[in-house]
C-alpha cells in the first residue's frame, strides 16, 4: 500500500437530500415499545430531527424491549461528568424501575435524538427535563396497556420495579415486559404528562455510584481509538510548525522507503499511513516540509495590548443608574486590569476518530462532545449525504470543552473516504496542545468607587475576549455598567495566534477573577471584612446561603484584610447554580511558591439528581482550578506553539492537593441547575484573595506563577 | 528484522515474531488489541499507559517490546482474576475514584506496584508514588483514599 494521492481534489460533490425513512429508523431503534416524544415545539429541533431520519418533529428518547429492560437514547455522550448514571435515576423515576434496568445509547446519531453538544452544563437543566417528560409519557403508553390487559380501571393501577399492580390485590400484576411482548408500538405523544415532584422521588436524590466504574477499571470501556476494524490503518497527521504557515515543498520519499507506508494529502492535509501506528510514527519523523510564514501574530509579552486593541466594540450586558453620578459620590476610586493566559484543555485522552466507509457510507466513531455537529460537518464538508453519514461516541476520555471541536473526525473521515480503507487519526499529545482550541487569553479593566461610609458607588465593568457569561454582577451597586467586549469566547480571525474555544464555564472563570478580588479591594480600603462586606451588598437569597455555608464550614473568623492568615474567599454564578468558595494559602516569601492548603466550596444547585456525582464534579471543579489558577499557561511566539507536552506545561497533581470540603445546599428551588462547571469558577479569585490576605500584595495575571508573586513582592530575581 | 520474543501476558505464555524495536505500547494496544493501555503524551510524562513488568509499574510508551522478553507482563486487561477485581479495583469503584476514567489503568497499576513494595503504604508514600500519573478530570481526591483504604486494610490486617 504505497499509493500516492496527492493533490487529489477534495471538493464536495453536491448535496443529496435526506430521504425520510421511518421505517428505517424505526428498525434501528427495536422493537418493543417505542415512546416518541415531540419537543421540536419548544427546543426547536424539528429540522435536525427530520434530517437525522426521525419522523418529523418526533423523537424516540426510549424503548422498552421484550425483556422489559428500557433502552434510553441521548444524543448526550459520557466524558467523565457521570450522565451515565444521573440520566437514567431521572428516566428510572418517571418509569418506576430500577436504575439497573436501563440501557443508555449515547451520542449516535443513527439512534439518538438530535443534540447540539454535551456542554454547558444542559444535560441535567435543559435534557433532563425533556427525558423525564419522555418517561413519564411512556409510564402512560404502558398503564394504558395493562389498563387493557388487565381489565382494570387506570386509576386502580401502581407500578413497582416495572410491574403493574392491582391497588387492592397484589397477586393481579402485568410486568413491562409481558406488556411488550409480540408487539412494536410506536406512540407518538403529542401532549405531556404530569411528572413526579419532590413529594413523590424515590430515585432522583439518591446518592449512586458510577454505573461505568467496573468497564473503566478493567479496561474494558471503549474509547474511540480503541475501536478495532479488519484492514485498519493508523494515520499521522503532518504538524506544521507554527499557525499560519503555508506548506510550501513536501517530500515523503524517505518516509516511504518504509515498507507499508502510505501518504495521502488532500489540500494541507498530508497524513503517513500504516497498519502499525508505530511505524507511521517513525515514517513521519523523516517526511522534510518547507512552510512560508504567514503574518506577523503576537507573542505572549505583546499579547494583552494587541487582545484590547484589536477587541470588537462593547456590546451592553447590563447598566443601571449612571456612571457619572455614581462616580461624583465616590470619595475613593479603585482602578485596576487583570488578565489571564491562553490555558489548554488538555484531556488526557487525545483528540481521537476512526473513519470507514462501507457502501457509500461513512460511519465515524469519534472523541467528540459534539457528534452531530461533526455530522453536519462531514456532510457539508465531504460532500455526502446526510443519511450516509454516522458518528458514534464511544466514551469520551475528558473534555472540558475542547472535543467540541472535533477537527480530527473530520481529518479521519476526509482519509477513510480517499483510500476507502478504515482510517484512525489519534493525535499525538503534541498535536493536541498544537490544534487546542484554547481558553482565550483575556483582559478585565474595572473602575469602582466607595462613598465616604464606606457604601459603593458605583461599578465601570469591561471585559475584552473572554466572553460575556460571568461577566454581570450579584452586588447592589447604584450605579453600574458591564460591557462585554466580545461576547463569545471565539473572536474575530485575527484576534488570536492560534484557535480559541470553550473552556470549562467559559469566561466565568476570567470574569470571577477579576470581579471577586475587586470587592475584596474595597473591602480591605472600607475596613469592613470581606464576608461582611457580601453579605451586606447583595441580598440574592441563594448567594447568601452558599457563603453562610461556606463561611461556617471554614470557621471564618472576621478580620480585614491582610490578616496574615492566607485566607481569602469569593462566590459567582454559572449555569444557574451558584457557589461560594472559602480557601486558606501558604506563600514562601522566599521562593514564591503558593501552597492552597484547604478549599471548603458551598454550592446551590437546586435539584440535585445525584449527590454522589454532583459532589465528585465539584471536587473536580476544585482540583481542575487549581492549574489555571497557579501553573497552567501556553506559552508562544507568534503562531508557534512553545508547550507540546506536559514537561512544561503543568498541570494539578497530587502533592498540590488541598483539603477540599464540598457542600450541596438542600435548596428551596425544585430545578435542577448546572453541575459540572460551577465551582472551578471561583478558584482564581479565592487564591488571589487568600494570597493578598497571606502577603499584601496583589496579583492581577493568572496564573500565579512563583516568579509572579516575587515580582509582586518587588523581589524580581 | 524479526526475532521471536517469548513472555508471560496476563499469565498466559506468549511467543511474538516480531521487530525487537517496536513501541510495546502500540504493539500492546494495536497487534495484541489489548486497549486498556492508554496512550497520554507518549513521553512518560503522564502515566496512562502504565504496566507492570515483573510487577513493577513501568510506561509502555517508553519501552521497546524486545524490553519484556523473558518477563511477565500484565496490562489492566490481567488484573482481576475469574471476575474478582483486584482489590486495588474493587477500591475504586468504591470511592467513585475516576470520571472519564483514562487514567485510571495506569492510576490502578501504579497503585497495584505501589502496595507490592508498601503494603501498608501512607497517604504520603501514596502521594508520592502517583504523583506522576496525571489526572485531568481532578479524581485525585478520591484516587488518593481508595488507594489509602486498601493499604488501611493491610495494616489492620497485620496489627
Amino acid at each position: 500500500m504505497s499509493k500516492n494521492n496527492q493533490g487529489k481534489d477534495l471538493r464536495p460533490t453536491g448535496h443529496h437530500s435526506q430521504t425520510f425513512s421511518r421505517r428505517g429508523f424505526l428498525k434501528s431503534v427495536g422493537g418493543g415499545v417505542v415512546v416518541l416524544f415531540t419537543t421540536a415545539p419548544r427546543f426547536g429541533h424539528a429540522e435536525a430531527l427530520v434530517s437525522m431520519g426521525a419522523p418529523p418533529a418526533f423523537n424516540a428518547y426510549l424503548r422498552i424491549g421484550e425483556d422489559g429492560r428500557v433502552t434510553c437514547f441521548t444524543g448526550k455522550i459520557e466524558m467523565g461528568q457521570g450522565i451515565v448514571t444521573s440520566l437514567p435515576q431521572m428516566l428510572a423515576e418517571e418509569l418506576d424501575v430500577s436504575v439497573g434496568m436501563i440501557d443508555m445509547v449515547m451520542g449516535d446519531t443513527d439512534r439518538c435524538p438530535f443534540d447540539r453538544g454535551t456542554w454547558g452544563s444542559l444535560t441535567t437543566r435543559v435534557f433532563g427535563p425533556e427525558l423525564r417528560a419522555a418517561g413519564a409519557k411512556a409510564r402512560q403508553v404502558l398503564l394504558y396497556l395493562a389498563h387493557e390487559k388487565l381489565t382494570l380501571p387506570l386509576d386502580q393501577l401502581v407500578v413497582k420495579d416495572g410491574v403493574v399492580y392491582d391497588r387492592n390485590d397484589r397477586d393481579r400484576h402485568v410486568s413491562y415486559a409481558e406488556l411488550t411482548k409480540g408487539q412494536a408500538i410506536v406512540r407518538r405523544i403529542h401532549t405531556l404528562a404530569p411528572v413526579k415532584t419532590a413529594a413523590d422521588y424515590k430515585v432522583i436524590g439518591n446518592a449512586l455510584t458510577r454505573r461505568d466504574a467496573r468497564q473503566k477499571v478493567t479496561g474494558e470501556a471503549r474509547y474511540a481509538a480503541d475501536i478495532r476494524l479488519p484492514r485498519m490503518l493508523y494515520a499521522r497527521i503532518l504538524r506544521p510548525p507554527a499557525h499560519d504557515v503555508t506548506l510550501e515543498r513536501l517530500d515523503t520519499s524517505a518516509a516511504e522507503t518504509i515498507e507499508g507506508v502510505g501518504v495521502l494529502r488532500a489540500g494541507e492535509l498530508v497524513a503517513i499511513l500504516h497498519e502499525k501506528r508505530d511505524v507511521a510514527d517513525r515514517a513521519i519523523g523523516l517526511v522534510e516540509a518547507d512552510y512560508t510564514p504567514g503574518t506577523e501574530l503576537p507573542d505572549e509579552n505583546t499579547i494583552y495590548d494587541h487582545l484590547v486593541n484589536n477587541a470588537p466594540g462593547g456590546d451592553l450586558v447590563n447598566e443601571a443608574g449612571s456612571l457619572k453620578e455614581g462616580e461624583s459620590l465616590a470619595s475613593e476610586i479603585f482602578e485596576e486590569t487583570y488578565y489571564n493566559a491562553y490555558v489548554a484543555h488538555a484531556p488526557i485522552e487525545p483528540h481521537a476518530a476512526l473513519a470507514s466507509m462501507e457502501e457509500g457510507k461513512l460511519t465515524v466513531w469519534a472523541s467528540t462532545q459534539s457528534p452531530f455537529g461533526l455530522k453536519s460537518q462531514l456532510v457539508s464538508e465531504l460532500g455526502l449525504a446526510e443519511k450516509n453519514v454516522r458518528v458514534i461516541t464511544p466514551f469520551v476520555g475528558g473534555g472540558f470543552g475542547g472535543k467540541g471541536s472535533s477537527l480530527q473526525g473530520l481529518q479521519a473521515g476526509r482519509l477513510a473516504k480517499l483510500i476507502d480503507r478504515p482510517v484512525q487519526v489519534f493525535w499525538t499529545r503534541e498535536d493536541e496542545f498544537f490544534w487546542d482550541t484554547y481558553r482565550p487569553a483575556a483582559v478585565v479593566k474595572i473602575r469602582s468607587g466607595l462613598m465616604e461610609e464606606g457604601r459603593p458607588a458605583f461599578w465601570d465593568y469591561r471585559v475584552y475576549l473572554a466572553g460575556a457569561r460571568g461577566s454581570d454582577h450579584p452586588y447592589e451597586f447604584p450605579h453600574h455598567s458591564t460591557i462585554a467586549h466580545s461576547r463569545s469566547w471565539n473572536a474575530p480571525p485575527g484576534v488570536h495566534p492560534f484557535r480559541t474555544g470553550a473552556w470549562r464555564a467559559p469566561g466565568a472563570n476570567t470574569n470571577v477573577f477579576a470581579r471577586e478580588q475587586h470587592i475584596d479591594i474595597m473591602a480591605a480600603k472600607a475596613g469592613v471584612d470581606p464576608l461582611e462586606f457580601r453579605l451586606k451588598n447583595c441580598s440574592d437569597p441563594k448567594y447568601l446561603g452558599v457563603l453562610k455555608a461556606a463561611a461556617e464550614k471554614f470557621g471564618w473568623k472576621s478580620a480585614v484584610g491582610p490578616s496574615g492568615r492566607g485566607v481569602g474567599m469569593a462566590c459567582g454564578i454559572d449555569a444557574d447554580t451558584v457557589v461560594a468558595t472559602m480557601a486558606e494559602v501558604d506563600v514562601n516569601r522566599g521562593n514564591g511558591q503558593i501552597t492552597v492548603k484547604r478549599v471548603v466550596c458551598a454550592q446551590d444547585m437546586g435539584l440535585v439528581v445525584n449527590p454522589a456525582g454532583a459532589t465528585i464534579q465539584m471536587e473536580g471543579c476544585i482540583t481542575m482550578g487549581l492549574g489555571y489558577a497557579l501553573t497552567e499557561l501556553q506559552r508562544f511566539r507568534g503562531g508557534k506553539i512553545l508547550d507540546l507536552n506536559f514537561d512544561s506545561y503543568e498541570l494539578p497533581v497530587f502533592s498540590t492537593l488541598p483539603q477540599i470540603e464540598t457542600i450541596l445546599i438542600d435548596s428551596a428551588d425544585p430545578a435542577p441547575h448546572g453541575g459540572g462547571e460551577p465551582a472551578i469558577i471561583t478558584m482564581g479569585a479565592v487564591i488571589a484573595n487568600a494570597v493578598y490576605d497571606a502577603i499584601g500584595v496583589r496579583l492581577f495575571e493568572l496564573p500565579m506563577t512563583p516568579q509572579k508573586v516575587m515580582a509582586a513582592l518587588g523581589r524580581d530575581d | 528484522m524479526k526475532k521471536s520474543i517469548k513472555f508471560t501476558l496476563n499469565d498466559k505464555p506468549l511467543t511474538l515474531n516480531i521487530e525487537p524495536e517496536r513501541s510495546l505500547l502500540w504493539v500492546l494496544r494495536g497487534d495484541l488489541e489489548l486497549t486498556g493501555t492508554k496512550y497520554g503524551c507518549g513521553e512518560g510524562y503522564c502515566g496512562a499507559c502504565t504496566v507492570l513488568v515483573n510487577g513493577a509499574a513501568v510506561r509502555a510508551c517508553l519501552m521497546k517490546i524486545n524490553d519484556v522478553a523473558n518477563t511477565k507482563l500484565t496490562t489492566i486487561e490481567g488484573l482481576a482474576s475469574d471476575d474478582q477485581l483486584h482489590p486495588v479495583q474493587q477500591a475504586f469503584v468504591d470511592h467513585d475514584a475516576l470520571q472519564c476514567g483514562y487514567c485510571t489503568p495506569g492510576m490502578i497499576l501504579t497503585a497495584v506496584s505501589l502496595l507490592a513494595n508498601e503494603p501498608a503504604a501512607s497517604k504520603q508514600d501514596i502521594i508520592a508514588g502517583l504523583d506522576n500519573n496525571l489526572c485531568r478530570c481532578g479524581a485525585h481526591k478520591r484516587i488518593l483514599e481508595a488507594v489509602h483504604s486498601v493499604a488501611q486494610k493491610e495494616q489492620a490486617q497485620a496489627d
